[in-house]
């Protein structure tokens, strides 16, 4: 295998090469830190992070966020919680199983020196956050709350209710309007990248639109940071917000970054399933549910019953029973497939037959009696016992079962929840070296953007530690490395040439795409996408359906850019302009995904072809053949030149992963 | 695209940016199911404006789960329309009739200029944090997570405040378009946790300061931002804020 | 005391003046029923006019007396400019609301613009009277033993430099004063159905304007506690939106009904 990237991997024993790696990494002195302006592309955990990290540090930084505030980045969504390894529970976990932890249920596509470092400053990021006032669960003695998640058998997640995303992001948030006050941050909201700028082969700057304006607006900077999310909007249907996208990971691509893996998307088991053909976007049910709620589907086929009517031996805990180790809280990937695989064989629930039921009827029992106990109640009835279980579950999962209510119209402290998988998160993403920096020059990616540490599959509350630990406690070290060769570079002007070129190109497929003048919304097209995308690239995957997704990509290419209508004009606020921006990416992505999917001929972690499988329906990986990463060139429309970096594990024994 | 037999006529605000006034423009929408969100209702009606050649409503919107504080409608007469404790993308039309008009129209205080349609700037809120609504950390100071205990109902009481999503019902609701029950959120949270004890002087007054220059109302104490308020923020709070106002103005040395 | 001044012109500072000079009017009006309950007593008024010439000659009170005019101006009138500034914040009305919050706290400025104006009203028909028109004189004879009182009415043209002019037989065992009426004014006054009308308007004005008005200053100036909180709205509805404004109402209607039933 040809190795053309360098992962840049420090030397030495797993345990030392981040400590090692941090003191002998090369300085920026304070004064010339002042002249060192940094792009931040994307506020969410990553990039709010990095940014306010940055601008305490001394550069000059400039972040960008689409949104109209930075608060709003879908970071901001996340429910469960946050892994570390603080072993506060004193349940056995340390750096180093939860680092075997997220390599496992990576299902062995993940890089070990990147994983480690990760589980390394996951302690790190608890203290920042508490430092920072994150209001994290407590315990009576007033001490930090933890609750388990999939793929673990320790309890290492900190949350705030189901509102942990919103805790950490709005806490990176304030640090980062801070600097914004102190005027080391210049914010611009309201803006979207659409292009990297190179000079010399080097990242520049960017070409970003202003969105209330139109404007098209020219930003210099000596590194260039995308921490601009995931892709999971590519299914038109997906837990991501409406505005996330891979525009900016698409430009960075197109000028030269490669995209690593792409087909490894994380399909989450518990979203509440969908209801209509109007439906715009699925909503999450944290995995932190399946902590107390059991899943289950009727024994019989077809069974009309409401679920409470169902006697106790009639149901089929299936996860139980195929996993009993593990039980409800196996990862994603399998409890996904689990799910699906009951529905296809014709056990599924509701009208719609594709959901199946996560019950907390126990739960509430179970804490309804533990409550009866506290309260010396040794007569309890029933409904007392019911009444206070209930309390217990509100409090832990109150918001969620508020928001399911809402959509579903139904009280799931009644009747058990209905829920089906859907697109949750993309493992992949533009690829990194250790430094976090692209195969371009003073082009990086942090967060959900790059591909580096959840393998083929994250486990649950590992995001979170991820974005939070490239913003906070990679990138400051790892930029240095760059930054210290480049204190001689002075201040590009924005009016050199790079600058005037890219700003015509994007200005011209603006122009394009709001000359085409045909009939379909770019809405149209999303859904279209999103569809080929999820019956040909989703859950499951076979080779003739990914051939016949790349040509019907390729048509819906060409459809869109024939058919496109976009009212409005460009010099305004524009919503549907830029969603045709977007969409458009999304399109030459989708094939990219395709290609990637078909190029993989195992099954592992969230890829699963259904022609590599055992007998029992495991994900069949090929270790022999498919170790490494999948990092794809771009070298022209719908071509790719593959570039893999073969993944090497000195440190872990790599098995087929078990949770029975 | 029809899947439901809900008829509603929809009054819109419309307006095509910050310096042009706007008015509210009526619609059909037809085929309405009780099961669409009131945002997809929207986006019905939009993909049936572009398809005959008009320009559609603009109107801010993200993670549609209710926790991102995008979403920014005042819905007949009400911000987040009429469900307490609830977001416009989590309002479904099962909350209304067959039949049903709707006047739709943007949050409106002079702090939220409308930048098109129902598309409001809050960026003022923005630069109330900037102000002061944060613990003065950089990375790396921190001490051990459980170095600090802190007492679960402080924790409790900080994560309710902390719970606001920055969406400003709470102003648009306001008779007085004050921010008052936002920035008290932010004020409580960070005064109720002992990591917050620092700045919490100086943190209240800037705060204040900030959200005076920006032009909101001052607070009448009507309660119906905490009302409206979809995180159901409690008033307590806005006491919270007077008191460490006054206490800052009247207590520190400086 | 820039600090102060900063303080003060800050929306919560504004809003402070209004809260104490509110909760002083609030005190005001509690010991203002307490004194005019004397209207009940039925002394021909002995008690009353005595009082009257109490609260406006005894200095402390008459410092305190036009402290509370003043506040009562300030409190109106940097409430109207509160009202008006918090208008500007929303230059564009909505075209539909409905609203969540109570009637009164929505309507103070209003509900205090008409009490600005009975106010006047009201200072006008007696204190106004009171200080600077002849008003008939009386004087109460008072037996010290038997505690008796004996009522007589001065002539037409009788006027005295002093308010109160103090005499003690101490053969007769009597102790004897000379007063304006006011009593009997208010009597008189509250013959015309249209006074008595407009009082009660106004008294419904005072309950829905303290209704809001003190638990709104407690809440403004930090005061809110899961424990008091609902006895300082106990105390804002019963005593001052309720009691209050139906014991001054029962003082129009109790003269005007007496009135009617001819004495």
């Amino acid at each position: 295998m040809s190795n053309k990237l360098d992962a840049k991997i420090p030397e030495g024993p797993l345990s030392d090469k981040w400590t090692k790696y941090r003191s002998t990494v090369p300085l920026v002195n304070p004064a010339n830190k002042r002249s060192l302006e940094i792009i931040v592309v994307g506020t969410g955990l990553a990039g709010a992070s990095a940014a306010a990290t940055l601008a305490e540090l001394g550069y000059k930084v400039k972040a960008f966020c689409f949104q109209d505030s930075p608060r709003r980045a879908h970071s901001i969504a996340a429910q469960g919680g946050i892994n570390a390894a603080k072993n506060y529970q004193n349940d056995g976990d340390s750096v180093y199983r939860l680092f075997y932890d997220t390599i496992k249920g990576g299902d062995y596509r993940a890089r070990e020196g990147n994983v480690h470092r990760l589980a390394e400053v996951s302690g790190n990021i608890i203290d920042q956050c508490v430092a920072q006032g994150v209001p994290f669960a407590r315990e009576y003695g007033g001490l930090l709350s933890n609750r388990s998640f999939g793929g673990t058998q320790v309890q290492r997640t900190f949350y705030a209710a189901g509102q942990t995303g919103q805790q950490l992001l709005l806490g990176a948030y304030s640090g980062l309007e801070r600097q914004v006050g102190i005027g080391n941050v210049t914010m611009y909201t309201r803006h979207e990248m659409l292009d990297v700028v190179m000079i010399d082969g080097k990242a520049r700057g960017i070409i970003a639109k202003n969105l209330v304006t139109g404007e098209l607006e020219r930003h210099f900077g000596h590194a260039v940071l995308l921490c601009t999310g995931g892709y999971g909007n590519v299914f038109y249907l997906s837990t991501n917000a409406m505005g996330s996208n891979v525009t900016a990971a698409w430009k960075a691509h197109k000028k030269g970054a490669n995209f690593a893996n792409p087909c490894y998307t994380q399909i989450h088991p518990t979203c509440i399933p969908v209801s209509g053909d109007h439906q715009s976007k699925l909503t999450l049910m944290s995995e932190s549910l399946r902590n107390d709620g059991r899943i289950w589907v009727p024994k019989q086929k077809d069974d009309k019953r409401a679920g409470n009517d169902i006697p106790e031996e009639e149901r089929d805990y299936y996860l139980e029973r195929r996993y009993p180790a593990f039980g409800n809280l196996v990862p994603r990937d399998i409890a996904s497939r689990a799910a699906k695989e009951r529905c296809d064989a014709g056990y599924g629930v509701g009208a719609s037959k594709m959901a199946v039921y996560l019950d907390f009827a126990f739960a509430i029992d179970r804490y309804g009696k533990i409550e009866a106990n506290k309260k010396n109640m040794h007569d309890a009835s029933k409904e007392q016992i019911t009444e206070m279980g209930r309390a217990v579950v509100k409090e832990k999962y109150g918001n969620l079962f508020d928001m399911y209510k809402q959509i579903t119209g139904e009280d799931p402290y009644v009747l058990p929840m209905r829920i089906y998988p859907a697109v949750h998160y993309t493992m992949g993403g533009l690829w990194v070296d250790y430094n976090l920096m692209t195969n371009v020059p003073g082009l990086y990616a942090l967060g959900e953007a790059n591909f580096s540490d959840h393998g083929a599959n994250r486990l649950g509350a590992s995001a979170l530690m991820q974005g939070l630990a490239d913003g906070y406690f990679v990138i400051p070290y790892t930029i240095g490395s760059y930054l210290s060769s480049e204190i001689r570079t002075k201040s590009i002007p924005t009016d050199h040439p790079a600058f005037v070129e890219a700003e015509k190109a994007v200005q011209d497929r603006i122009n394009k795409l709001i000359n085409i003048k045909g009939k379909q919304s770019p809405e149209s097209f999303h859904k279209r996408l999103g569809k080929i995308m999820w019956d040909k690239c989703g859950m499951a995957r076979n080779e003739k359906g990914l051939k016949e997704a790349i040509a019907e990509i390729q048509a819906l290419k060409k459809e869109f850019w024939s058919d496109l209508r976009i009212m409005g004009d460009a010099d305004e606020f524009n919503p549907e302009l830029d969603k045709a921006g977007r969409v458009a990416d999304f399109i030459e992505l989708g094939e990219l995904m395709c290609v990637d999917a078909l190029n993989r001929n195992e099954s592992c972690g969230g890829h699963f072809r259904e022609e590599f499988q055992t007998e029992e329906g495991e994900a069949l990986r090929d270790d022999e053949n498919y170790m490494y990463v999948a990092a794809w060139e771009y070298e022209g429309e719908s071509k790719w030149n593959l570039n893999p970096e073969p993944l090497i594990y000195e440190n872990i024994k790599i098995a087929q992963r078990s949770y029975k | 695209m029809s899947e439901g037999n809900m008829n509603i006529t929809l009054k819109v605000w419309r307006q095509k940016n910050k310096k042009t006034s706007g008015k509210l423009e009526t619609y059909q929408v037809e085929g309405i199911s009780e099961d669409m969100s009131f945002l997809e209702m929207f986006d019905v009606l939009n993909e049936r404006l572009v398809s005959e050649g008009t320009e559609p409503i603009a109107f801010d919107h993200d993670c549609r789960e209710g926790i991102c504080g995008m979403c920014s409608m005042y819905i007949n007469g009400q911000p987040h329309g009429p469900l307490q404790g609830v977001t416009t993308c989590q309002l479904h039309m099962r909350s209304f009739k067959n039949g049903d008009t709707i006047v739709v129209e943007p949050w409106r205080s002079v702090a939220f200029p409308v930048v098109k349609d129902l598309v409001v700037d809050r960026s003022s809120f923005d630069r109330i944090i900037a102000s002061g609504g944060y613990i003065s950390v950089n990375t790396g100071n921190a001490q051990d997570g459980n170095s600090l205990p802190i007492p679960k109902d402080d924790a409790d009481k900080a994560f309710a405040a902390a719970a606001c999503i920055g969406c400003g019902a709470c102003v648009s609701a306001c008779k007085n378009a004050s921010a008052m029950l936002f920035v008290s959120a932010k004020v409580s949270q960070l005064a109720l946790l002992p990591q917050g004890q620092p700045e919490r002087q100086d943190r209240a007054m800037k705060m204040v300061a900030q959200m005076d220059a920006e032009g909101f109302g001052s607070c009448t104490n009507t309660g119906a931002c905490a009302a409206e308020c979809p995180k159901e923020i409690s008033l307590e709070n806005i006491a919270r804020l007077n008191r460490e106002y006054l206490g800052a103005s009247l207590g520190s040395t400086n | 005391m820039s600090w102060l001044t900063k303080t003060l012109s800050s929306s919560i500072g504004k809003k402070v003046l209004m809260s104490l000079t509110g909760l002083f009017l609030c005190t005001f009006l509690l010991v203002h029923l307490i004194g005019n309950l004397q209207l009940f007593k039925n002394d021909g008024g002995y008690a009353f006019n005595k009082y009257a010439v109490f609260m406006t000659t005894f200095p402390l009170i008459k410092i305190v007396s036009y402290v509370n005019y003043a506040l009562i101006l300030f409190h109106a009138f940097w409430g109207l400019y509160l009202e008006f500034q918090n208008r500007k914040a929303r230059p564009v009305a909505y075209a539909v609301v409905r609203n969540q919050s109570s009637f009164s706290s929505r309507n103070m400025a209003i509900l205090g613009t008409i009490l600005l104006v009975y106010i006047v009203v009201h200072m006008g028909d007696f204190w106004y009277k009171f200080h600077n028109e002849p008003l008939p004189y009386v004087q109460y004879t008072e037996n010290v033993t038997t505690g008796e009182v004996v009522t007589k009415t001065m002539d037409a043209g009788y006027t005295q430099e002093v308010k109160i002019v103090e005499m003690s037989n101490e053969a007769a065992g009597t102790h004897s004063v000379i007063v304006k009426d006011l009593f009997q004014e208010v009597g008189v006054s509250f013959q015309n159905p249209l006074l008595v009308i407009f009082y009660i308007l106004g008294m419904f004005a005072v309950a829905y304007h303290l209704y809001h008005g003190f638990q709104s200053a407690f809440q403004t100036l930090g005061w809110n506690h899961p424990k008091y909180t609902p006895l300082v709205k106990f105390i804002g509805t019963w005593v001052f939106a309720i009691a209050i404004p139906l014991g001054f109402a029962a003082m129009p209607i109790y003269f005007f009904a007496k009135h009617l039933m001819g004495n």
